[in-house]
């Protein structure tokens, strides 16, 4: 995608923008300057409210109402953005920027047919209507839909997100655009649907020489996608430079705040803690006379409180705004008191027990099968981590153990007794004993009742307890959790999304749970707050002994934290084992493919596997091998035919499929599979 | 934040504790800066003034018959004119919103209050009790407001105040519940009733201790709403002859006694009717800032 292009088809100089709040002007971007090359790609990367979007809104003079440009430049293709009028603007949104959005089910108007809103793209353009819909077809062709005819009858809810994804791209390349803005376009799918879209759009963009501008939180989708990084930080671009060099040599503290903040490399919970960045981001609009990280940078002398450092070179193309670049990687790490995990006695009666559990859902006549015969244990202490796509049945598997939906066949067992299926049913030590951290704490908790009210009521009803010897235990449960006790008087909505888990965290923990089902409880939250919270739980698990049902699509967060890990598809279990025995293989091939769908910062290193088309429906299951449709290493009929069981494949490791664990072993030493002749074909 | 003895986290910068009660004022202060809720509710309270200080505002005694000459026309004397009784009809006019002023807000309180009740249950338990329910509702609603309660009045033979209170209340109880029940809905989706029910919490703790606060807003702005509507329900039955007895002053009851002789005796029914207009309309402008702003 580098062929040689002087012309910009961005140009963001000094831009300053302010969103006007309570009668003041708020300064939510600071200078911010950069470009982009025609067919290159530009990654905007940072926490949430640092003003990555506000950017984008900007660049195309989409702000909301109390939203200004108050000083610097914006042009596309050579054009000046800010002097057109309302007419030009409406011109150059309609055949010079196109964006896509992160939610591609709300990008879609649900009661349009989908060839229709495709073709509309076009006519805009000015495209007779009949013409139209032919280009529609063409340009579901082009993001790789396969049927494009079928497709264009559907209306958007009958399609699965990746492919409203693929249908918001192809509109907004319709025009042929000189710049693309990917706001977080794929932070709502599942990995090996994200790699596929990732892979789209890089091909695309190779193809038809487009500017890209790619925002996201996530530094390996960066890594991935673009040729440069600009790092923002409280409305400044704190660093940037070409993808390689910012990631692998940060100048800057907050970006190696950042990457430390991730786990990756194979770290386990028993191996170190993860770094985090202490401290919030100032608040929206606070005048900041020195560097804007000053507050929470451990490198921050005087100077850095009172100067403000300019943006220098680090090298050729890499510069970052600090005054201590040398130093940047340097950074001190925050001593660490050694976590003692009690080892994990698996002699002992299980914790939980699943045997067999089925789950059946009626839905339109047609029976879903969720759940088919998950048989599976947790122990004292330990951490079993649930992956799978979308629809793969872990949420299932955990709303059954707490009792939410009944199993339509088979038991689960706490400590040995059979527990009643609903939660109605369970006594005050069966729900005490099982407890959950939801994923969106805005959600989990009663947005009118202060944070005390929250955890005295859970005190009470979990524990028993009430009165003065409540509100001492209310008081040590929120130190615990390490939230000051000024919280308890404070509502949801003055807290930030990672104190908000926290007392969500503190909630589940008021009875003294023995198990917590943790529910993609970090994914609502930005990484160094994730990686704080992670190291929450694992010291409740060393303190406590708790053991955790952990569900995430993140699989570094998995690894990091799990024991055991189980990979579920279309309600089966599919391999069982312990965390570093199934992320290092051999493994089974739906493992392979999830982890080879996971864009990493250190770039490469996995040979990459592709998944064709969707998970097929629960309602009819592919027969033999549910994962033969899809599978790379497929052997033959035999799978299309007959079920492989679930064995015990070596000591603690079970696997569903008919290849036998050392050809496995020299296939995954091979490489990945030729490719199909389905994926060539598209 | 990685070892256990490190500090513990600022839980928030210091403007965020008064964020709150800032977005609290910032409410109040939207509503006082929209011209129409200003006017909307001086004119509610000049209303209100006049229904509890007749004695104050009135320059006659509204009361009392042939005081005056009968059937005078609007003069700087009397503004808006005597009726074929005597009575000045301006003192007449405001004397008369008492009876609006009483009815109507109880009633809308009675039905606000049932509704949300109702609302909650059917919201939460769903099921039966709730296809039920909504059925009932459904069929209420396809009748017509007055005809229903003049039926309802006749058929219980009274027209007390409190009569026409409890119909109103009655009638507006469906309404309320199915505006409710649809926030409910949503609002049993989120994790926090989840987490309610398996902490071992019961149905009545969780309809109104957690998910009635969420609502609450909604409910403020359904009373303003139902508000309007009560006092032309009440204005409605008045006008037919329910609800006051002569010869106390009510538009209604003035506009009824005079509509007959509205050639030439206009000004015996405008002056009434323009009173009514303006109540309602206030109350609606009123109603319509409320609900721009919490629903922003």
């Amino acid at each position: 995608m580098s062929t040689v292009a002087t012309d910009l088809a961005l140009d963001v100089s000094d831009l300053e923008l302010v969103y006007r709040v309570r009668g003041i002007d708020r300064p939510v971007l600071r200078g911010v300057s950069f470009s982009i090359e025609r067919g290159r790609s530009y990654g905007l990367v940072g926490e949430s409210g640092c003003g990555k979007s506000t950017a984008a809104l900007g660049i195309v003079r989409y702000l909301p109402r109390n939203g200004r440009i108050s000083a610097g430049g914006v042009s596309v293709a050579g054009r000046d953005v800010l002097a057109l009028g309302a007419r030009e603007l409406r011109e150059f949104h309609a055949r010079t920027v196109s964006m896509v959005y992160q939610n591609p089910g709300s990008a879609l108007n649900p009661g349009i047919r989908v060839g229709a809103q495709v073709a509309e793209a076009f006519t805009v353009l000015g495209t007779a209507r009949k013409e139209a819909t032919e280009r529609a077809r063409e340009a579901l062709g082009r993001v790789q839909i396969a049927d494009p005819g079928s497709v264009m009858g559907r209306y958007p809810h009958q399609l699965s997100g990746g492919m409203q994804q693929r249908v918001v791209i192809a509109m907004a390349l319709a025009k042929d655009p000189e710049l693309l803005i990917l706001d977080e376009p794929t932070t709502g799918l599942d990995a090996t649907v994200e790699a596929e879209v990732l892979d789209l759009v890089a091909n695309l963009q190779a193809e038809l020489h487009t500017a890209v501008l790619f925002i996201s939180h996530n530094l390996g989708v960066i890594s991935k996608m673009c040729d440069r990084v600009g790092v923002l930080y409280a409305g400044r671009l704190v660093e940037e430079g070409p993808v390689e060099t910012v990631l692998q040599d940060p100048r800057h503290p907050y970006t190696v705040g950042l990457l430390r903040c991730i786990p990756r490399g194979g770290v386990r919970k028993d191996q170190g803690r993860l770094d985090t960045i202490p401290g919030f981001l100032p608040s929206l609009g606070a005048s900041i006379p020195g560097c804007v990280f000053a507050g929470r940078c451990a490198l921050a002398d005087d100077r850095c409180h009172t100067e403000e450092p300019s943006l220098t070179e680090a090298r050729a193309g890499h510069a970052a705004r600090c005054f201590h670049q040398e130093r940047a990687r340097g950074l001190p790490r925050q001593e660490a008191a050694e976590l003692d995990l009690a080892p994990i006695d698996r002699s002992e009666t299980p914790l939980v027990r699943f045997d067999d559990l089925g789950k059946v859902f009626q839905q339109h006549g047609a029976d879903i099968h969720a759940l088919v015969g998950v048989s599976a244990a947790i122990w004292k202490g330990e951490t079993l981590g649930l992956v799978g796509e979308s629809g793969s049945g872990k949420t299932t598997l955990a709303r059954t153990l707490l009792g939410i939906v009944g199993p339509s066949s088979g038991i689960v067992e706490l400590e040995g007794r059979t527990l009643a299926p609903r939660f109605q049913k369970r006594g005050r030590e069966d729900l005490r004993a099982l407890q959950i951290v939801f994923q969106n704490p805005d959600s989990a908790l009663n947005r009118r009742h202060a944070v005390g009210r929250i955890l005295m009521r859970a005190m009470s009803k979990l524990a028993g307890v009430r009165g003065a010897e409540a509100e001492r235990r209310v008081v040590e449960l929120v130190d615990r959790v390490r939230l000051s006790e000024r919280t308890l008087t404070q509502k949801p909505v003055q807290l930030s999304g990672g104190l908000k888990q926290r007392v969500a965290i503190a909630r589940a923990f008021a009875g003294d749970p023995k198990l917590v089902v943790c529910d993609e409880p970090t994914s609502a939250l930005d990484v160094s707050v994730q990686a704080a919270i992670l190291n929450l739980l694992v010291e409740l698990q060393a303190e406590r002994g708790v053991s955790y049902l952990f569900i995430s699509h993140d699989l570094g967060v998995v690894r990091y934290i799990s024991d055991r890990i189980a990979v579920l598809y279309l309600g089966r279990l599919m391999e069982l084992g312990p965390a570093d025995v199934v992320f290092e293989g051999p493994h089974h091939p739906y493992t392979e493919a999830l982890l080879s769908a996971v864009p990493t910062v250190d770039g490469g290193g996995r040979d990459r596997i592709r998944l064709e088309g969707d998970v097929p429906s629960a309602a009819e299951p592919p027969t033999g091998c549910v994962f033969h449709t899809r599978c790379p290493r497929r052997l033959g009929s035999i799978c299309d035919e007959t079920e492989p069981p679930l064995v015990e494949v070596e000591e603690n490791h079970l696997m569903r499929c008919h290849i036998p664990l050392d050809e496995l072993r020299t296939l995954l030493a091979a490489g990945p599979p030729p490719v199909s002749a389905a994926a060539t074909a598209s | 934040m990685s070892s256990v003895a490190s500090p513990a986290p600022t839980p928030a910068s210091p403007t965020a504790r008064s964020e709150a009660r800032a977005a609290r004022s910032e409410r109040l202060r939207l509503l006082l800066r929209t011209p129409t809720v200003v006017i909307g509710t001086l004119i509610i309270g000049f209303w209100v003034f006049c229904a509890l200080f007749p004695g104050i505002v009135c320059p006659y005694n509204p009361i009392f018959d042939n005081q005056l000459p009968t059937s005078i026309s609007p003069s700087l004397d009397f503004p808006f004119g005597t009726d074929t009784n005597g009575r000045d009809v301006f003192s007449r006019v405001l004397a008369g919103s008492r009876n609006i002023l009483l009815i109507a807000p109880a009633a809308t309180l009675l039905g606000t209050v049932l509704g949300t009740i109702l609302g909650l249950i059917t919201g939460y338990f769903r099921g039966i009790v709730d296809d039920v329910t909504s059925r009932l509702v459904d069929a209420v609603l396809a009748l017509p407001l007055i005809v229903t309660a003049i039926l309802i009045v006749t058929a219980v033979g009274s027209s007390s105040r409190s009569v026409v209170v409890l119909i109103i209340g009655l009638i507006f109880t469906p309404v309320v519940s199915r505006t409710v029940r649809a926030a409910v809905l949503a609002e049993t989706e989120l994790d926090y009733v989840q987490a309610a029910r398996l902490r071992g919490e019961r149905a009545p703790y969780i309809m109104f201790s957690e998910i009635l606060p969420n609502v609450l807003p909604l409910v403020v702005v359904e009373f303003t709403v139902r508000l309007g509507y009560a006092i032309f329900a009440v204005a409605s039955l008045t006008f037919i002859g329910f609800g006051v007895q002569p010869p106390s002053p009510d538009w209604a009851a003035q506009i009824n006694q005079y509509y007959t002789f509205i050639d030439p005796y206009w000004w015996m029914t405008l002056f009434p009717a323009i009173a009514i207009a303006s109540l309602v309309v206030s109350v609606n402008l009123v109603a319509d800032g409320i609900r721009e702003v919490y629903e922003r």
